[in-house]
């Protein structure tokens, strides 16, 4: 069980991010708590996945304030970032071809203690212990998935940031990754997740921002979810 | 055809020594390859510069060729850790071509400074007393020395697979060969990891360097001399393929040794018709992967 401490553990103020000379982020500022499953939606290219960069420290530029536990990110390297407990797992899963399935589950070095051990990430993707030695990028979509959130959870870090972690999978893959998540809310973790899938995001968020133009336009707990349809309808097409 | 046994083991036995130095080359070639994006052209100047090493820490500190071993790539890796810092780091987002450029000039001027202040009839260095003599292998006679050059590169280049395909470090370089970003996004220190790997492929340049002293003399244009064969090598093996810069170079330097022996005038062009014949059929070299 992870430690869970009082106030905001990610804040994040007037976050501007670029790509070159496009500027994608104008401005973004919402928190996650300890122990939340929090959601960001919106659109296509409306900063999500940017965002998301912006936290790990992997865009181009970025200003604003991002504050992890009290303790400003924003002009830290990314692997600086990493070892001050965040951990990423990208959209596109990031799986190594060059690496088996069991180096590219043991490759994130322990930023922390606390992480999952081998056998307790085996019990969460029991596929996994069977293609230890396959190729990475052999496995199937659901299963690089799996490996993908698997090796970050080795870590140690307290603050999970999973990008699209259902994108391209079939359904009963996606209620596996929600009960993962679950599972893990349950176990202390926090999670700061991107989806475009909003049924698979209402079983397992507390909270939710809407993106927008690069910046966040509204936010609502789960709880206030019927009240919100119309919102979520204009902003999102659901 | 009458063969003549003794000439041609005697020749096999050059290739296999040739090949050791295109072994130890191109494998440091390729691990700087495979990780930085660099041509370092300065590698034949960075393995003269081993030899160079060698002679200085006897003539002036007193250490002798075991010492030179340890301690001569140390030093040139550490030359090769500031010329990263200094020069490379800033090419990595730039074509090949700007890093082949800017380590051509590097050879030259590390070339030319070595010449000007040594001059080009080279330097003698002796064989370590421990290693003289020959062994009567009944079929061909064995220097002591050359044996122990295939060995011990053998091992070398065997260790330094080892560690990239079978260890935790080695999956940080594959992983971070692929994708830095993200190696470095979960708390690896990529650009300390990429400093530090080109002073390691410097360093097995400095150590190939060592073991060439006291065969070829300690000369400012040694290396000018063997790296345009290594790059043919690494084209050969494959750019950045670890295994075939190893296998490639023990194996062309055996075939150079047989066209000695059956076809001498080609000998010197051999390894540039399997190069062109390489590059016409399999682009990406007998062990490297297509792009």
């Amino acid at each position: 069980m992870l430690d869970r401490t009082s106030g905001p553990l990610l804040e994040i103020k007037d976050l501007h991010a670029w790509y070159g000379e496009s500027h994608i982020l104008h401005g973004a500022t919402f928190n996650v708590q300890a122990g939340e499953v929090v959601t960001l939606l919106g659109r296509n290219g409306a900063g999500k996945t940017t965002t998301m960069k912006s936290i790990m420290g992997i865009v181009g530029k970025r200003t604003g304030s991002i504050k992890f536990e009290g303790r400003e990110l924003i002009n830290l390297s990314s692997d600086a970032i990493a070892r001050s407990g965040i951990a990423f797992c990208p959209e596109e899963r990031g799986i190594f071809a060059s690496l088996d399935v069991e180096e590219n589950l043991m490759l994130p070095p322990q930023v922390r203690p606390g992480g999952l051990t081998r056998e307790q990430i085996f019990e969460l993707f029991p596929n996994l212990r069977e293609r230890l030695k396959s190729q990475g990028t052999k496995l199937s979509g659901g299963e690089q998935q799996m490996l993908a959130i698997g090796r970050i959870l080795r870590t140690g870090a307290r603050l999970l940031l999973l990008d699209e972690p259902t994108e391209g999978l079939a359904p009963v893959i996606i209620q596996q990754i929600g009960s993962t998540i679950r599972k893990l809310k349950e176990q202390g973790f926090t999670i700061l997740l991107v989806e475009q899938n909003f049924r698979f995001a209402s079983t397992v968020a507390d909270r939710y921002y809407i993106m927008e133009h690069g910046k966040i336009v509204e936010q609502f707990a789960n709880s206030e979810l019927n009240e919100k349809l119309e919102t979520l309808h204009e902003y999102l097409g659901v | 055809m009458d063969i003549n046994l003794p000439a041609l083991f005697g020749q096999l036995l050059i290739g296999l020594i040739n090949g050791s130095f295109y072994a130890l080359l191109s494998l440091g070639l390729a691990v700087i390859f495979g990780m930085l994006n660099i041509i370092n052209f300065a590698h034949g100047a960075q393995y003269m510069m081993g030899a160079f090493a060698a002679y200085f820490l006897l003539q002036f500190a007193g250490l002798n060729y075991w010492w030179a071993l340890i301690v001569a790539p140390v030093l040139v890796g550490g030359v090769g850790i500031l010329i990263e810092r200094a020069f490379l780091q800033w090419l990595y987002k730039l074509d090949h071509l700007y890093g082949l450029l800017l380590t051509f000039g590097l050879a030259l001027v590390i070339q030319g400074l070595f010449r000007h202040q040594y001059g080009s009839s080279g330097l003698p260095y002796q064989i370590p007393p421990q290693l003289t003599g020959v062994r009567d292998l009944g079929f061909t006679f064995l220097p002591n020395y050359r044996a122990w050059v295939v060995v011990f590169s053998l091992a070398v280049c065997l260790g330094t697979w080892f560690m990239i395909e079978k260890t935790r470090l080695g999956a940080y370089l594959r992983a971070a060969t692929e994708n830095p970003t993200l190696v470095r996004a979960f708390g690896i220190n990529v650009p300390r990891m990429i400093t530090l790997t080109y002073g390691f492929g410097v360093g097995l340049a400095a150590l190939a360097g060592v073991m060439a002293a006291p065969i070829y003399a300690v000369n400012p244009t040694m290396g000018a001399d063997i790296i345009i064969v290594v790059f043919a090598v690494v084209v050969i093996g494959g750019m950045g393929s670890i295994m075939g810069a190893i296998v490639t170079g023990f194996g062309l330097g055996i075939v150079e040794g047989l066209t000695k022996y059956f076809f001498p005038e080609a000998s010197n062009t051999v390894i540039f018709v399997i190069m062109v014949i390489v590059l016409v059929t399999r682009p990406a070299g007998l062990f490297g992967r297509a792009a």
